[in-house]
């Protein structure tokens, strides 16, 4: 029991980098989500097609690898500093689960029943109102259970952090395992248990989301 | 004579290669109340839609109020109607739609003050008073504040009348609005309509199947038979007078 208490005391330094890293890519990872989504469903080919490709391009490479990108690669190859490490692994992981999100996005507008579109139209809304008035409201709503399952995604992700020496849960729990080498499954099982524990209110907030999700929605 | 407010003048429609429409001349007068009837599948329903804006010509002109609907004037030229200039002609035409098309996230009473508050800019206090005069004439006074999911089919096609017609439309359209409900509540959507007719002179256009309904309040009858207008004339010239065959065959099946 003292050593649980140990332990989680030693992994409690690297939470609040757990969590800030959590907020601050999932707000980047929302905001792309939305940007890119609307952007995919754009008139202009050019637009289209040039979310089209980062869409693809971050759905379909590992994040840790686009992580390694951001952090050992593009600073050598062009010579730029993206910033602190913190910076970096919020960049990362909001670019990749932005790129989701953007189908999500699209997906729910996409699901809007086109009576509604007809409807707008027949009030003479502009494209802009119908959007703003009609077709987002609802689609938000179906986004809500999709968007809570990829934020407690990232939670996860944000594991992936400590290998850019950034002092996370992980990150702590992996140096006192090199300490005490006989310890490590009940070391694992903690850090375990802080993701968990970590998950449990966004697991609630996505269960919430659904019933919200379930009413008023026309399809 | 007055001049029709609504011309349609050798409109085709297509869609893909099929020809829906083959050349449709009309016209709509002020106050007018007109019925579409033909067999399914005849185009009845895609030349409202092509007014509201909903599906575009592929040849002819619609001219609504002396202007050309679907084609504006640009450096001298005749092109495709762009958003600005639909919306600067469609603001003057309301729908209303087979399947009600609520919008669900609002209530019935937001349901029709959204349009003239957001796109009229009118003042919020006066719409509000217009939206809930309108909801008491359709015999829904108490309900302005529930959702459209707690509504009945009929009760949902009253507030979509309510909806339109707060927009102070100068043509209303109808696209077949009681074939989606249940047989016992089409009576008190079609008495909303009748009202209508009867009180308010705007023009109407109403594709419809109830015969009776058409014979009882249309001022024109228009037949519609493989895209083209086969027949047209008073209620009773084409409902219980027409000689043409195709008309017979059509209406027999409503008489049983």
């Amino acid at each position: 029991m003292e050593a649980i208490l140990n332990i989680s005391q030693e992994l409690g330094r690297g939470l609040w980098v757990t969590i800030s890293i959590l907020i601050a890519s999932a707000l980047l990872a929302y905001l792309i989500g939305f940007i890119a989504g609307l952007s995919r469903l754009s008139k202009n080919i050019f637009i289209q097609k040039f979310t089209g490709l980062y869409i693809e391009i971050f759905r379909g490479t590992s994040l840790i690898v686009q992580l390694f990108w951001l952090y050992y690669a593009i600073p050598m190859l062009f010579g730029i500093n993206l910033g602190s490490n913190w910076v970096i692994g919020v960049i990362a992981i909001g670019l990749n689960y932005g790129a989701y999100l953007s189908e999500v996005v699209r997906g729910s507008v996409e699901a809007v029943d086109s009576g509604q579109t007809e409807a707008a139209v027949a009030l003479n809304m502009s494209s802009y109102q119908k959007m703003r008035y009609i077709i987002l409201p609802q689609a938000v709503r179906m986004m809500l259970p999709e968007f809570g399952n990829y934020t407690i995604q990232m939670l996860k992700g944000t594991a992936l952090v400590s290998l850019i020496s950034l002092s996370d849960i992980l990150y702590y729990g992996n140096i006192l395992r090199s300490s005490n080498l006989s310890q490590a499954p009940l070391i694992y099982l903690v850090v375990l248990g802080f993701y968990f524990i970590l998950a449990l209110p966004l697991i609630f907030l996505t269960r919430k989301a659904e019933d919200v999700s379930k009413k008023g929605v026309a399809n | 004579m007055t001049k029709p407010i609504v011309e349609y003048k050798d409109v085709h429609k297509s869609f893909g290669e099929t020809e829906v429409l083959k050349g449709i001349d009309l016209d709509i007068f002020p106050a007018e109340k007109i019925a579409i009837i033909g067999p399914s599948g005849s185009g009845k329903t895609t030349i409202i839609r092509m007014l509201m804006t909903l599906e575009e010509p592929t040849a002819g002109d619609i001219i609504v109020d002396g202007r050309n609907l679907w084609k504006m004037k640009k450096h001298g030229k005749m092109v495709e109607a762009d958003e600005k200039h639909l919306r600067s002609i469609r603001g003057d035409i309301g729908m209303v739609f087979q399947h009600f098309n609520l919008f669900p996230h609002m209530t019935i009473l937001e349901n029709c003050m959204t349009a003239p508050i957001n796109v009229k800019g009118e003042n919020k206090k006066e719409v509000e008073q217009r939206s809930i005069e309108m909801l008491e004439r359709v015999g829904l006074g108490d309900k302005i504040h529930n959702f459209p999911s707690q509504l009945s089919g009929g009760q949902k096609q009253r507030v979509a009348m309510a909806r339109a017609l707060v927009m102070r439309p100068k043509i209303m359209l109808f696209d077949e609005v009681t074939s989606a409900l249940d047989p016992e509540l089409v009576g008190e959507v079609l008495e909303v309509i009748r009202d209508i007719a009867k009180n308010d002179d705007m023009a109407m256009v109403l594709v419809t199947h109830e015969m009776d309904f058409a014979l009882d309040i249309a001022d024109k009858v228009l037949f519609l038979d493989d895209g083209v207008i086969a027949e047209e004339g008073t209620a009773s010239d084409v409902i219980e007078h027409s000689e043409n065959p195709r008309v017979q065959e059509f209406l027999s099946r409503f008489r049983s």
